[in-house]
């Protein structure tokens, strides 16, 4: 039992890049919170020092991005400022529509699990429960 | 229904009652335990419809014939039988020149008019050259300049055919393209088309990509872009009332077509607050929406939504000329009911998503792709849609008829269940304040929201089957599928260096002197902003750079997002 973690997750969702379809995002923000989770929620189109500067003053231990038009192609990028900085141990996940070849690239850089169209409320909030857990086994200690 | 001849043997109302009486014994009998149906809107669905259902019905009142009040069989008196839909597909790659050369290909494969997408960068108001160069093109097209609006519509006649622009406020493509055919020496009375993307509601509720300025400053720029249009393009129109965005976004059916409704008073009645007649500027409001799979439901909603719209603008505006009563509709199906699983099972959803368009009325239409769950749709899958409208025009010979399911017992009944829900969400919007207030109150966005979970459940939970997703799921081999080319890293770059060399090449007096004058327009209630921004194309102003001095004095488009 002692992957059970004290307190609720916290998870970040929000869009980068350019799109504004929320549908997915405010669906998934919804589940995360009815299943227990802190759910830090934001506009369409954050910048990426924006989505660090959230992840490092909210503490969260994972990040939810939504992409439906293309915008995951700017992930790689965000994971490379997360590490910068020191936000290594931060989970991310990708939600939406990507390609199969995109997916391949997304993993490469770091992304935890990609969803895509179809995949269900329990699935996502074990995944990222689970996420939130080994995030927070990993969080530098102060 | 009642006024049509029926024999006169046993059918009278008492021996119907006992034959409909004996029917409903036999059915009971037979079903064991009957779940209750409801459509996507809640209404619910019985398993039998026939006269009895409607002992009111009364065929003009509620029916009448196409092209007269109310309008419930179509708006004009041929329909399809005269005149087919346009097919209008979206479209919107790449470079300027990339767009020429599939529109050109489009066209010569039937299409009869023409739609263009931009760039996602385009929809937030950001020139190429300051956009990450890894999502630039990938979505739409890049218009940045009076110079790619001519590069796209190369050997295009824009005076000839009908233009779809999804060119949201402040409308800098309309802008482009009328300094275009300006210098192409065509008069821009000869330029038809719509304003895909003017409804600045539906952005701020539903898709906040296009929405740029803030809810006021879009309300004037609007405002003012109807006025210029109605004395400088007349066949231009410039409102599209969507309500596609909201029905995507969760909406259901009923209340996509209510708050669309919603908005068009909304908007009516601010123009005739600046003093416009309504018998003339709602002559130049169409509508676009989404088509579910929903079949009938769909059908209904669109039988329904057209004699509201009648209806109302005779009642609330006083309109007497047949014209400006007729709800015009282009229509898209949804990329939302279209699975990742089993992506060829998506042609077969926008089979029935088309043809819920087409027996429902619309004017025009876009088919998906069936990839659009994978990717940005390839050259393939939307040539297969636009196959998929003609084979439907054609084969299946879908426009033999007018309103052909009209008198449907179902339908009939449909249409007046569809149309008291429909009317329910206006007189809610009506008790906020009307569309304006209740979105800047967010009840529109809490509706929608709420709609959006509830379906979602219903698909997660299996009471709503989805083919390939929670039920008949198979292996899948992913490497069928099709895979996108992206634009050319290399042509992007490109597009950046001639944007640049572009703006190099411009007069810094005239383009100052112009943008300083779109300012004074946006401070000045007395100046028309869109006629100052039609200078600043002609001076060489950017779209970035227009979009940007309006968001100055007009403020930026913030939405309100409720989560």
């Amino acid at each position: 039992m002692n992957d059970v973690m004290l307190a609720p997750a916290r998870v970040l969702v929000t869009k980068i890049g350019l799109d504004g379809h929320d549908r997915g995002s405010r669906i998934i923000a919804a589940y995360l919170r009815d299943a227990g989770m802190e759910v830090i929620y934001t506009n369409p189109w954050q910048a990426i020092d924006a989505v660090v500067a959230l992840a490092l003053e909210e503490d969260v231990d994972v990040i939810g991005i939504s992409s439906l038009a293309t915008d995951h192609l700017l992930v790689p990028k965000l994971m490379v400022a997360l590490n910068a900085a020191g936000l290594g141990h931060v989970r991310v996940v990708v939600g939406g529509i990507v390609p199969d070849e995109d997916e391949v690239d997304l993993l490469a850089a770091g992304v935890s699990k990609v969803f895509h169209p179809g995949a269900v409320r329990e699935e996502i909030v074990t995944e990222v429960e689970k996420l939130a857990i080994a995030a927070n086994k990993e969080r530098p200690v102060d | 229904m009642n006024k049509i001849d029926k024999p006169a043997k046993s059918t009278g109302p008492v021996a119907q009652q006992a034959a409909s009486d004996a029917w409903q014994q036999n059915y009971d009998a037979m079903i064991g335990e009957d779940k209750t149906v409801k459509n996507r809107s809640g209404i619910k669905v019985d398993p039998l419809y026939w006269p009895a259902d409607d002992p009111d019905g009364d065929y003009g009142d509620k029916l009448g014939f196409p092209g007269t009040d109310p309008m419930t069989r179509g708006i004009y008196p041929t329909m399809h039988r005269g005149r087919t839909w346009s097919q209008r597909q979206l479209i919107g790659l790449g470079r300027p020149e990339d767009f020429n050369a599939r529109i050109k290909k489009i066209l010569a494969s039937g299409a009869s008019a023409l739609s263009m997408i931009p760039c996602n960068s385009v929809y937030r108001g950001i020139d190429c050259d300051e956009v990450e160069p890894e999502i630039l093109g990938t979505c739409g097209t890049i218009l940045n300049t009076e110079e790619d609006m001519d590069l796209s519509l190369a050997d295009i006649p824009i005076d000839k055919i009908s233009i779809g622009l999804n060119d949201p406020s402040p409308f800098t493509m309309l802008a482009q393209m009328l300094v275009v055919a300006e210098k192409r020496g065509i008069d821009w009375k000869d330029v038809t088309g719509t304003s895909n993307q003017s409804d600045y509601i539906s952005h701020f509720v539903a898709n906040h990509m296009f929405y740029r300025l803030s809810l006021t400053g879009a309300r004037r720029m609007l405002l003012d872009t109807a006025t210029y249009l109605a004395e400088h393009v007349p066949n231009w129109n410039a409102f599209s009332i969507v309500g596609q965005h909201m029905q995507q976004a969760g909406a259901t059916p009923a209340q996509a077509m209510g708050l669309t409704l919603s908005t068009a008073i909304q908007y009516a009645e601010d123009c005739k607050a600046r003093g416009m007649d309504p018998e003339k500027f709602l002559e130049r409001f169409t509508f676009f929406f989404d088509i579910s799979i929903s079949f009938f439901e769909e059908v209904a909603k669109f039988r329904a939504g057209r004699r509201i719209w009648n209806n109302l603008v005779t009642e609330r505006f006083g309109v007497t000329n047949p014209r400006a009563k007729r709800f015009k509709f282009h229509a898209q199906t949804s990329g939302c009911d279209l699975t990742r699983q089993q992506p060829l099972n998506n042609i077969a959803r926008v089979t029935v998503q088309a043809m819920a368009g087409i027996l429902g009325g619309l004017q025009s239409m876009h088919t998906d792709g069936y990839d659009e769950v994978l990717s940005t749709p390839t050259e393939d899958s939307a040539k297969i849609a636009v196959s998929t409208q003609n084979i439907l025009k054609h084969e299946a010979h879908l426009c033999d008829v007018i309103d052909p399911l009209g008198g449907s017992f179902y339908v009939e009944s449909l249409t007046d269940a569809m149309e008291a829900e429909i009317l329910s969400v206006i007189a809610q919007i009506d008790a906020e304040g009307g569309m304006f207030k209740a979105v800047e109150s967010g009840f529109v966005q809490e509706m929608i929201g709420a709609s959006a979970l509830e379906f979602q459940d219903q698909v997660d939970s299996g009471e709503q089957i989805v083919v390939g997703v929670n039920a008949f799921q198979e292996d899948e081999d992913a490497s069928a599928r099709p895979i996108l080319k992206r634009p050319p890293k290399e042509h992007m770059a490109r597009q950046v260096e001639n944007l640049k060399e572009i703006k190099a090449a411009r007069d810094p007096d005239v383009l100052s002197k112009a943008l300083g004058d779109l300012r004074k327009a946006a401070q000045s209630e007395d100046l028309n902003i869109f006629a100052a921004e039609i200078d600043a194309v002609r001076a060489g102003a950017t779209m970035g750079e227009i979009v940007k001095v309006l968001r100055d004095e007009l403020g930026f488009g913030q939405p309100l997002v409720v989560a």
